[in-house]
């Protein structure tokens, strides 16, 4: 059984003349433990789909399918202990009056869990942070520790099925490396399966089994990251991409 | 190489409540009619050093140097007055999100032909006919189309080769460029920089090129400058960059992922306090 | 613990405990506060304004009903009346004194109904949007068309006369404005990466708003309440002018002023010692509220 399956969708913003149709007949899916990137450049509807799949862009049509079970508009609570989702900018999605241990808190919380205390210790564990940061707001932490706070969060719900919109894109190349071993890392403790939307074709490549190239909304390609390393894509614009990244 | 901008010992602080806090600390470099690149995280003081030889700091940021010289003339010794004569006319500065940089209720046209005419005493019709060429110059395709637009309907490509044709409208010496591409998708990055590249040869001009990419950076400069806490850690030649000896450099470099390298894990930077302690290094040729 | 180990543990970056994170947190504010010292003489003359109320009793020289028309219209310096004596004979300093009480009754009542139910309106009507908002900002638009004061008239005609009934005749027609200040913070706070964050966590729209939309917006809001508050000690003393607010005697500023309005030309200070008053007053709360729209900036902290 495919962890996450997205069939013919279609996700567009506004209605009538301001209709605009951001994401047209994507399909793909993504197998139990696998790591599935998404790649374009901007405007090319790669984010909307992670949207469309959490119920953030709720304009859409055709299926998606986690875990054999049919989403529809309204997601059940439930739905959120399966899919989680870490946000580009760090510095955007952390409350900026909310201390880590809030945001952990009330994420543990809104799931239902009793031994709060002892899982964000533990969250903080997991994502290298260590219980010092336990009280501290946002402004005193850097970018990558915030999206290690991020990180923490999305996982604080045990869920199965990751998506990573950019995740490292807003950091420095040298916090770049240390948060993507975090998610190597995090991927192999807790099984986890990924959904990477990337600008950057050698983080995808680096993290990735099989991507999807975008472009204007559409997926123009779908194919292993080993043909890309050998620059065997067939698309032209998937070659285009590859040239310009070199 | 005779050289056009001479710094010597630029420091730019910023007195806080917790002490003062230097952003750069005593930088040295020259710059000839080449294409200098200044590398660094966030937080190097990269961006700072930009601002700071235009005397763009806000306070209560200071800018102390023994001397910033424009060929051969202090810019600390001149007035606000003689510096705003400066800043555009000789040095011009391409930031990194083209849409804040331009006035959003104004077509484009109306803008360069504004700032040509603030520059030469020409009339209208003189003033469209040339910036039409400037518009050509940056490799716009329908320039006419483009005039009569409004910001917002630009691409960020589009809109940062505007800022480029706008800011050579005086025919500065120098132009100083702050992650110009960083905003920009791989494939409209390379034409910027074609552009830019193809600019600074024809009308011999002095680029300084900050950006956090190594790549990109060793790619297109002459020589590199590397920042590291405020100061320059390593000097050396782009093409050579990724021989370059200091560990920051060879960490930054490592820690990138590669297509056609492929690892388990990336390389960590493992910082060494004694970087940030030890002496500039002088970027003087 | 030294004084230098309590700085320390106030100023750190790693607190230990929630407590110690919130005491720290509200510590650098307060640091960050008292550097504007504007704000800082603001927050003075404020707190002298409420001791003043408070201990009125202990500091008044006269009683301020007591009238005396022997002596009426002494001008400042007089014998026993620094600030002279009004129509009646009665001490204006005395009357001032008391009238801080009254001053600060209206600040206080005003303060927590006008902002409070324009933030309950803005906020709702900006998170929920379409219908919802729509008909929310007409009832909004309806109060802002009608000029304030006669709005307050209105309510007070159907509540009947006194201060009790100005008040909330004036954080009725009051609140409007903060309800389209937290609208309009509320939009932009809506489409944050941290509001669809916490939607992730299958969060209601009840805990958005007050756990996460409310914080942000209460900034600003105090702001502009501190800023407003001179305006609303005037229509205060409007309606006490008019007979719908303070009823005489009560030493009430703004009817101080209305009564020494008609000796102004000849005795001056009737009118201009409560005028003087409402001035110092109005300005520290402007002062102040510069300051905490300072402090309370989340970005200060940085």
């Amino acid at each position: 059984m495919n962890m996450l399956d997205v069939n013919d969708l279609n996700v567009w913003f506004g209605s009538g003349r301001d209709r605009v149709d951001a994401v047209k007949h994507a399909t793909f899916s993504v197998a139990q433990g696998e790591s599935f990137g998404l790649v374009g450049e901007s405007g090319s509807g790669k984010s909307t789909i992670l949207r469309a799949i959490t119920g953030l862009a709720p304009d859409w049509s055709g299926a998606i399918t986690v875990e054999g079970k049919a989403i529809g508009h309204k997601r059940a609570k439930a739905f959120f202990k399966t899919v989680q989702m870490v946000f580009q900018d760090p510095y955007a999605s952390l409350h900026p009056r909310h201390s880590v241990d809030q945001v952990l808190g009330e994420t543990l919380q809104l799931h239902g869990f009793k031994d709060i205390d002892t899982r964000v210790v533990k969250l903080l564990e997991d994502v290298g942070l260590g219980t010092k940061f336990r009280f501290r707001y946002p402004h005193q932490l850097s970018g990558g520790q915030r999206q290690r706070v991020a990180i923490a969060r999305a996982l604080a719900p045990e869920p199965d099925l990751l998506l990573l919109d950019e995740p490292t894109s807003a950091l420095d190349v040298s916090v770049q490396a240390e948060i993507l071993n975090l998610l190597s890392d995090l991927r192999t403790e807790h099984n986890l399966t990924y959904v990477m939307v990337s600008h950057d074709l050698s983080v995808v490549g680096h993290m990735c089994d099989r991507l999807a190239v975008m472009k204007d909304g559409e997926i123009v390609e779908v194919l292993d990251v080993d043909v890309l390393r050998h620059m065997n894509a067939e698309h032209p614009y998937s070659r285009h991409l590859l040239e310009a990244s070199l | 190489m005779s050289a056009l901008l001479d710094v010597e010992n630029l420091w730019v602080k910023f007195p806080s409540r917790h002490g003062v806090f230097d952003a750069v600390r005593g930088v040295s470099f020259t710059l000839g009619r080449e294409r200098l690149g200044i590398v660094g995280e966030s937080g190097s003081g990269k961006s700072m050093t930009g601002r700071a030889i235009l005397r763009l700091i806000r306070p209560p940021g200071i800018v102390e140097a023994d001397h910033i010289k424009l060929d051969g003339v202090n810019l600390l010794d001149k007035t606000e007055k003689e510096m705003r004569a400066v800043r555009g006319q000789r040095i011009s500065m391409v930031m990194q999100d083209p849409k804040y940089s331009l006035n959003p209720v104004m077509t484009i046209g109306d803008q360069i032909i504004e700032a040509y005419r603030l520059h030469n005493k020409v009339s209208k019709s003189a003033a469209y006919k040339k910036s039409l060429e400037m518009l050509e110059a940056v490799s716009i395709r329908d320039p006419e189309r483009v005039m009569r637009a409004y910001p917002h309907e630009m691409s960020g490509g589009m809109g940062q080769r505007i800022m480029i044709a706008m800011m050579l409208i005086p025919n500065p010496e120098i132009l100083i460029a702050d992650e110009p591409t960083s905003a920009l998708d791989v494939s409209v990055q390379r034409q910027v920089l074609d552009i830019m590249d193809r600019l600074v040869k024809e009308r011999g001009m002095g680029l300084i090129f900050i950006s956090h990419d190594l790549n990109l950076v060793a790619d297109f400069c002459d020589r590199v400058l590397i920042m590291y806490a405020g100061r320059i850690v390593e000097v050396c030649d782009a093409d050579k960059l990724h021989e370059a000896k200091h560990p920051y450099t060879q960490g930054l470099l490592n820690s990138l992922p590669r297509l056609d390298a492929p690892r388990d894990r990336l390389e960590v930077l493992q910082r060494d306090p004694a970087w940030s302690e030890a002496p500039s290094v002088s970027g003087r040729v | 613990m030294t004084e230098q180990t309590l700085k320390q543990w106030l100023l750190t970056d790693t607190p230990t405990s929630r407590r110690h994170a919130k005491i720290s947190a509200f510590y650098q504010g307060w640091l960050s506060f008292r550097s504007n010292t504007m704000a800082m003489i603001g927050l003075g003359i404020l707190l002298a304004l409420v001791v003043i109320a408070a201990a009125a009793p202990l500091l008044a020289p006269h009683d301020p009903f007591v009238q005396n028309l022997g002596n009426r219209l002494a001008p400042l310096g007089t014998e026993g009346h620094i600030f002279g004596t009004d129509s009646l004979g009665r001490d204006i300093l005395s009357r001032l004194i008391y009238g801080a009480r009254i001053t600060l009754y209206i600040v206080a009542l005003v303060a927590l109904i006008a902002p409070v139910a324009g933030l309950l309106v803005g906020t709702i009507s900006g998170y929920v949007g379409g219908w919802t908002d729509t008909i929310l900002m007409r009832i909004t638009d309806i109060f802002l068309a009608f000029p304030r004061l006669v709005l307050a008239l209105a309510f007070v005609a159907a509540l009947g006369a006194g201060i009790e009934n100005a008040v909330l005749a004036i954080s009725l027609t009051a609140w409007p404005p903060y309800a389209r200040i937290a609208r309009a913070e509320t939009l932009t706070i809506r489409s944050s990466d941290y509001i669809s964050a916490i939607k992730l966590q299958g969060a209601g729209a009840l805990r958005i708003i007050t756990k996460h939309i409310w914080p942000l917006c209460i900034s600003s809001l105090i702001v502009r309440v501190t800023l407003d508050m001179a305006g609303i000690i005037l229509a205060a003393a409007g309606l006490g002018f008019l007979g719908l607010g303070a009823q005489p005697p009560s030493p009430e500023w703004g009817a101080m002023i209305s009564e020494g309005r008609r000796f102004i030309l000849d005795h001056w200070w009737v009118a201009t010692m409560p005028g003087l008053a409402i001035f110092t007053v109005s300005l520290a709360f402007n002062l102040l509220g510069d300051g905490l729209r300072d402090v309370l900036d989340p970005k200060a902290g940085e």
